[in-house]
């Protein structure tokens, strides 16, 4: 139940994004994103989640649920989902890696953040571009104040896909960063 | 002393369509993992060759022959003439009626025995012999135990693929490579042919990148069991391993100096994936050989220990690069096309293979160091992980038939190419180990 109501959010969120008439849509059809020098700074103020299925960020003193397992928490929800070739986080995933930076800031429970990429291209070098993924969700959460020790990017490249088969769609949901916290 | 030249004008098409059912003809294996082999095309001249059963083969617990054969022709540059009619068939040569066989078309014959010695083992005898000119070219004894008769079997195809062809044989060589079922993984060792497969890890987490030591003793590969990217060396006699890189981050892409002694890999602990140089057996300190703020992956070192060749992203497109084994200024080495990956240099250390993106499809490519000359070798829409037979003649590479994972083989010039098909699975990340001495 829980799963689906995230799932439904990804949904959303894959639709919005594969309507954009990035480079995807264009015959090369392989994540080769070179270093992303011009690659804007993500702006630290945290912005309101627009998405009206999201609630505001319990911190871990308010008691109760869990709220990194309570679906009507923001923190429950876990992945960050990029274009084709891009390791950018892109705006509606800031509010859900902002309310993780002050999380971790204030819970000090060490997070483990994992790249993925769909499975188009050299395995290692799909392994490095995950691993830029993960790195640049870090990257947003340190700049929002979070503890850089206590996060650690790792890279799954393209061997462990969520979407199955050799679809847009599945690649799509494999274009990912997700957020596990230690002990999980 | 040489056969040559062969004037056989072959079937140069791709018509010549061989399926070798080598592994189901004797039946001591596991039945779960079956690698059969299918050939497509062959060599612009293909030898014809007889290899006359060996006398008592048939009473032994491996029959050599069928082995000799199935290499021979896999390689693409044999045609097999069949023996059948010849009788009595010779073991000896003066028992050889050398225009018999010439009549028949075979410009070379190789004949021999099996003997059971009075310790158990077996007195392996053969002669490869020159029918056009009624020479001998090679003749060697082996006294082997049961165990070893196929891998005799496979020194004997050498033996006479080097004589006839004037390359090293590598038969007796084996091969590995990642099976996935289901959420399975396995790596595997087998024989060149595909025989013997052995699991020597299995896990429900992601193996890559398996890749030899020079020596053929152990190997080094990237598992994901501790729900990241970890380097292992994994020794094939004793079964022990060791965690080699397991620093903060992720830790992949392992690649042999020619010595055995020590391992480049690719680590994030200080930022983007950089290569390193670390000790072969996890001791000390990893020395930091490239410094780019971009991506810096698969390095591979030529086999004088002088070059690395590597995948960086250093100028905004994958491509295939080249520096000093101990770190320093890199060369761009990959022109043509967006994304140029993989790279493993061919055995002479003249060129290296790679895999070139064409549109959607992902081909393995070879390229001369000298002209800089890039040569595509297949057509597939997914190959990956190329890399060298030890006698530089054959890439292994993985492929996909339907969205499942194969295993492939083509000749460096393009023109004989093989698929190893497994009776169930995904298979891929293949790697050719070294001839063992």
């Amino acid at each position: 139940m829980k799963r689906s109501i995230v799932m439904l959010a990804i949904v959303g969120v894959l639709v919005g994004c594969s309507s954009t008439p990035k480079d995807e849509q264009k015959g090369v059809q392989v994540e080769d994103r070179g270093p992303s020098v011009s690659q804007p700074v993500p702006t630290p103020t945290p912005t309101p989640p627009r998405d009206a299925s999201t609630a505001p960020v319990r911190g871990p003193q308010t008691g109760g649920a869990d709220p990194l397992k309570d679906p009507s928490n923001i923190l429950s929800r876990r992945s960050v989902f990029f274009d084709y070739d891009s390791n950018a986080v892109k705006d509606e995933f800031k509010p859900l890696v902002s309310a993780h930076a002050k999380y971790v800031s204030q819970a000090r429970r060490k997070m483990t953040i994992q790249g993925n990429t769909d499975e188009r291209g050299s395995r290692e070098y799909n392994l490095a571009l995950g691993q830029r993924r993960a790195d640049a969700v870090k990257q947003m959460m340190t700049l929002l104040g979070a503890p850089s020790g206590e996060i650690e990017t790792v890279s799954f490249g393209e061997e462990k896909p969520r979407g199955q088969g050799s679809t847009e769609q599945a690649f799509a949901e494999n274009r990912r960063a997700d957020i596990v916290y230690q002990g999980e | 002393m040489t056969i040559h030249p062969f004037a056989f004008n072959l079937l140069r098409s791709f018509s010549a369509l061989l399926i070798l059912s080598c592994l189901t003809l004797t039946g001591a294996r596991p039945a779960a993992a079956a690698l059969t082999i299918e050939i497509v095309g062959s060599g612009a001249n293909q030898i014809p060759i007889a290899i006359a059963p060996f006398r008592s083969e048939d009473g032994v617990p491996q029959p050599l022959t069928p082995v000799i054969g199935a290499d021979l022709a896999r390689s693409g540059l044999f045609k097999t003439v069949d023996p059948g009619g010849i009788v009595p068939i010779p073991h000896e040569p003066d028992q050889v009626n050398h225009a018999q066989w010439k009549a028949r078309g075979a410009e070379a014959l190789v004949i021999g025995s099996v003997t059971p010695t009075a310790d158990g083992r077996y007195d392996v005898r053969f002669r490869l012999l020159d029918v056009v000119k009624g020479t001998q070219l090679a003749g060697f004894v082996y006294v082997v135990n049961a165990a070893q008769l196929r891998l005799t079997a496979h020194k004997i195809a050498d033996v006479i693929y080097e004589k006839l062809t004037g390359d090293q044989g590598v038969f007796a060589t084996r091969i590995t490579y990642v099976v996935k079922r289901g959420n399975r993984f396995e790596l595997h060792v087998a024989d060149s042919d595909g025989y013997g497969s052995q699991t020597i890890l299995a896990s429900n987490e992601p193996i890559i990148s398996p890749t030899w030591s020079p020596d053929g003793s152990r190997l080094a590969y990237v598992s994901f069991e501790r729900r990241k990217p970890v380097v292992y060396v994994q020794s094939l006699t004793t079964g022990g391993r060791t965690t080699v890189a397991n620093f903060l981050g992720s830790n992949s892409a392992p690649a042999w100096s020619p010595d055995g002694r020590r391992l480049a890999v690719v680590l994030t602990k200080d930022g983007s994936s950089q290569i390193y140089s670390i000790d072969a057996e996890g001791r000390g300190q990893p020395v930091r050989l490239s410094n780019s703020p971009g991506i810096d992956t698969e390095p591979n070192w030529s086999p004088d220990g002088q070059w690395l060749l590597f995948t960086s992203d250093r100028g905004g497109t994958p491509q295939i690069y080249r520096m000093p084994a101990s770190g320093g200024q890199a060369q761009r080495m990959t022109f043509e096309g967006r994304y140029n990956v993989s790279p493993r240099h061919s055995p002479d250390g003249k060129g290296f293979t790679f895999v070139q993106q064409n549109g959607t499809r992902f081909s393995v490519a070879v390229q001369d160091f000298a002209s800089r000359q890039v040569q595509l070798l297949t057509d597939g829409a997914v190959d990956e992980s190329p890399s060298f037979a030890p006698n530089g003649r054959m890439i292994l590479y993985a492929s996909e038939v339907k969205g499942r994972g194969i295993l492939a083989a083509v000749s460096s010039d393009g023109r004989v190419k093989q698929r190893f098909t497994e009776t169930a699975g995904d298979v891929r990340e293949p790697a050719w180990g070294p001839l063992i001495k």
